[in-house]
């Protein structure tokens, strides 16, 4: 069976995030990027199934600048088989990274697609759901349990009240929550190993896509800054500034 | 607090701009790397220590191993840490691909082995001490013991320990009492008693490989009659399975000031059953074979004591932006908002000095590691040569600069959290507790003095040091801006200044006046230590000017304006120091010689 994994390359989830002082946007300049924590959740996946038994190849794409292959070497050196890089200086957003997922997934035709349920930098939970809107596929997103079980896919979802098991008939999309399972770390033998593993590239154009962007980012903000506490003096007091300070009783 | 480690752009400038470390993959031995391979271990390292050493480091601190029925009770998050570096193949990452290893440079095995004790000094000496072992059996073990320990240990299955000191030997290695008596099946029975054995035991490994200094019945005294000894902690058969339980047994922990989370025990040898041991090499000799590894494991000493002082600068840097407290002088209104007391100038000098020594000290360490680098892997074997030697001239230096330094950033980053630094609530006061072990242990660093003045300077009529002199000339012409040509000038200067005490001490020597010349020797290295940071603070600040002229960000441009500022620190602050040291030298002071014991 062979599982296709989206990873993006994202700001690192420990690097303190700084605004443009234009508010156009976030800046990037020399600022240390890495794989999605989620994508890593999905490679890891991935590397479980095959390990397994049930996968017999993994194939790990990325969309973006020709930095990317930086996390799609990342992941080959986690234990995926190939890559394949979508380059493009473009901004992509969800609907299109869906669309040349999309035309990924009509090439390669993988029984399941893996992706994080959401990138740390936008934050939009959209490119699962929308690829497999695109491709026609059943959809498990949120999952904290994958077990592939001949042609369908069970997977148990993390939702509001607890937990939801859906049983999907393969090829299906299955997007990965943080309890999913605890990535490895990319081991010295297998950094090398990777170096020697293909990695194709490709262009949006090549795979017929129009990446053209559809929503224009007005203005990007650093959240407001936390004003410090107050002591209150009794319950009465609070009460009193949770009505008609706060306003929010 | 910071999660950060070591500044990841510090650590490429140094490895990339200042050392050419890409460079390296040109050699025969490197020939399957690039720069992508280097980078990928040193992220693994990074986020590794990050997540499973830094975890830990204060709990394992405040919740020390303990003592029960014999045995170690521990955190688990140890042998998880522990674990997870042998997995990812950290324990064998220098060694041929044949062994299961991954050919890397020394310097990039320095780099990433720092993120580790930067994040838990006292986890991280598990596998620091496991690698120290494993390479005495590699270079000095028959086939028979490397097949039957070596892997083990390469895997992370057994951890290896470094038995040396007894209670009544420490630095005076030659009085050991520990005996070795030959048996008829080839073994020898060990017995004795070693004490402050790091990892002598833990509950991380199915066994533990001790290296056991012992003096074999009937052996010449003094150095000369030292052997080295393979003592499992249980029996391992050919295959390399564990066994019984061996004779050395777990006599108490003891309780330290600072890396509290690496055992430090008692052990006693064949004290209530025959203890088996295994003759490494050949009879006596065991002691040079010690000091052959001895070059590594210092130079382990002063990186551990560098990024020591590097992540208290981290702490306090971020704590220095984030605090706010007071105004400045020149602030009259009473009303305007406190500043952060990284606005105060006096708290930008703690920080500049932190920056100066850490950065400094880390850029001497990987400037040894490159000169082991060179000395295996040079393709001129005239090359190879050198580096060996200049080596051997700066491994006192490479130990003890750091080790003094590396304490002294962390008590100025006490200093910058004020009240907050004294307490237990902040991460820097572990700092310095872990921080102070390192100018005591591998050889004191007054011992290091004795070996830099009385021995190393002089090696092969002192060739070493005109190698040194050649190596900073380099440097010292390839100063092109004004900034870095006043620098170069003043290094240039103090070093003649040296030369000159170096050749009146020389007489004294030679004069047989053997104490005499050497009752200064702390400051001969505090003089010679000075000097040679002094001299990678010029490397950096050339590599720096050249790296702003290019720059094209600001960010960029601030990085290589702190490195030319923390330059300039390290020469108007800190070489002028060593005036006293050349005072003290130059007049042969006697005020400590002469002191009589009955006079205190």
């Amino acid at each position: 069976m062979k599982v296709l994994v989206a990873v993006k390359r994202v700001i690192d989830y420990n690097v303190k995030v700084r605004v443009k002082p234009d508010n156009s946007g976030v800046d990037l300049a020399n600022v240390k990027m890495a794989m999605n924590p989620f994508c890593e959740i999905a490679v890891e996946e991935a590397v479980r199934l095959k390990e397994k038994g049930v996968a017999t190849e993994i194939v790990v794409v990325s969309i973006g600048p020709k930095a990317c292959q930086e996390q799609i070497r990342t992941a080959l050196a986690l234990g995926a088989d190939r890559g394949i890089h979508i380059e493009t200086d473009a901004e992509v957003q969800s609907l299109e990274a869906a669309k040349l997922l999309k035309a990924v997934v009509d090439k390669e035709e993988p029984k399941l697609v893996i992706l994080g349920k959401q990138s740390i930098d936008t934050d939009n939970n959209q490119t699962g759901q929308m690829l497999a809107a695109l491709a026609g596929m059943g959809q498990g997103t949120f999952a904290s349990e994958v077990v592939v079980d001949g042609d369908k896919v069970n997977v148990t979802r993390e939702v509001d009240g607890g937990l939801m098991t859906v049983a999907l008939n393969l090829p299906a999309v299955v997007t990965t929550d943080l309890r999913l399972n605890e990535p490895r770390y990319a081991s010295l033998p297998n950094i090398m190993k990777a170096k020697k593993k293909p990695l194709d590239t490709t262009t949006p154009a090549d795979l017929g896509v129009d990446v053209a962007v559809r929503l224009t980012t007005l203005k990007v903000e650093a959240p407001a800054t936390r004003q410090a506490g107050i002591k209150v003096a009794d319950v009465a007091e609070l009460v009193d500034k949770l009505k008609n300070e706060a306003k929010v009783i | 607090m910071t999660d950060t480690l070591i500044d990841r752009r510090d650590l490429d400038f140094q490895l990339y701009e200042v050392l050419n470390t890409a460079a390296l993959t040109q050699r025969e031995r490197f020939s399957e790397h690039s720069k992508d391979t280097f980078d990928a271990v040193i992220e693994t390292a990074d986020k590794m220590a990050k997540e499973k050493f830094a975890n830990h480091n204060s709990a394992a601190d405040k919740d020390e191993p303990k003592f029960v029925n014999g045995q170690v009770d521990m955190l688990p998050e140890v042998k998880q840490a522990f674990d997870a570096y042998a997995e990812a193949g950290f324990l064998a990452g220098r060694y041929d691909y044949e062994l299961g290893g991954m050919q890397l440079p020394e310097s990039v095995m320095a780099a990433c082995n720092g993120f580790f004790t930067a994040a838990n000094p006292g986890t991280a000496g598990y596998p620091f001490l496991t690698t120290a072992a494993a390479n005495l059996i590699r270079v000095f073990g028959s086939e028979e013991q490397k097949s039957r320990f070596l892997p083990h240990m390469l895997s992370g299955r057994y951890s290896g320990t470094m038995a040396l000191t007894e209670p009544h030997a420490g630095s005076s290695l030659a009085d050991i009492r520990t005996s070795a008596t030959p048996t008829e099946d080839g073994h020898y029975l060990i017995k004795g008693a070693k004490i402050y054995i790091s990892g002598g035991e833990q509950s991380i490994t199915e066994n533990i490989v001790h290296m056991v200094l012992a003096k074999i019945k009937g052996a010449p005294a003094g150095v000369k009659g030292i052997s080295l000894f393979i003592v499992p902690k249980f029996h391992v058969d050919e295959n390399g399975t564990s066994g019984a339980r061996n004779g050395v047994s777990l006599a108490g922990l003891i309780h330290k000031l600072g890396y509290r989370g690496t055992t430090s025990t008692a052990l006693s040898f064949g004290d209530d059953a025959p203890c088996h041991g295994y003759l490494v090499g050949e009879p006596h000799q065991g002691l040079k074979y010690m000091f052959q590894m001895m070059n590594e494991a210092r130079i382990g000493v002063g990186l551990g004591a560098a990024v020591i002082g590097y992540r208290g600068y981290m702490h306090s840097l971020a704590y220095a932006k984030d605090r706010r407290q007071g105004r400045k002088a020149s602030e009259k209104d009473p009303e305007s908002p406190q500043v952060p007391i990284i606005d105060h100038t006096d708290v930008r000098r703690m920080l500049l000095a932190q920056k100066a020594y850490s950065e400094g000290g880390l850029a001497l360490c990987l400037y040894g590691a490159r000169l082991m680098d060179d000395q295996h892997t040079h393709p001129d074997q005239q090359k190879r040569m050198e580096a060996a030697k200049l080596l051997d001239l700066l491994t006192p230096v490479i130990k003890a600069w750091p080790s003094e330094f590396g304490p002294k950033a962390n008590d100025l980053a006490i200093q910058v959290y004020g009240g907050a630094g004294y307490t237990r609530e902040y991460p820097v006061e572990q700092c310095w507790r872990d921080n102070r072990l390192n100018p005591i242990h591998e050889g004191t660093n007054g011992i290091q003095a004795l070996d830099l003045l009385g021995r190393k300077i002089w090696q092969d009529q002192s060739h070493g040091l005109q190698l040194l002199m050649q190596e900073m000339q380099v440097d010292l012409q390839a100063a092109t801006t004004a900034r870095c040509q006043q620098w170069a000038l003043s290094l240039s200067e103090t070093l003649q200044q040296a030369v000159k005490v170096t050749q009146s001490l020389g007489k004294t020597l030679m004069a047989g006046n053997v104490d005499k010349a050497l009752a200064n020797a702390s400051c001969y290295l505090h003089l010679f230590g000075h000097i040679i940071v002094a001299w990678m603070w010029l490397r950096q600040a050339n590599a720096a000017a050249k790296g702003l002229g290019a720059a094209s960000s600001d960010s960029e441009r601030n990085f290589y304006q702190g490195k030319l500022q923390a330059a300039q620190y390290f020469f108007h602050w800190e070489l002028p120091t060593v005036a006293q040291d050349l005072v003290l030298l130059r007049n042969e002071d006697e005020t400590c010689l002469n002191m009589e014991v009955d006079w205190f």
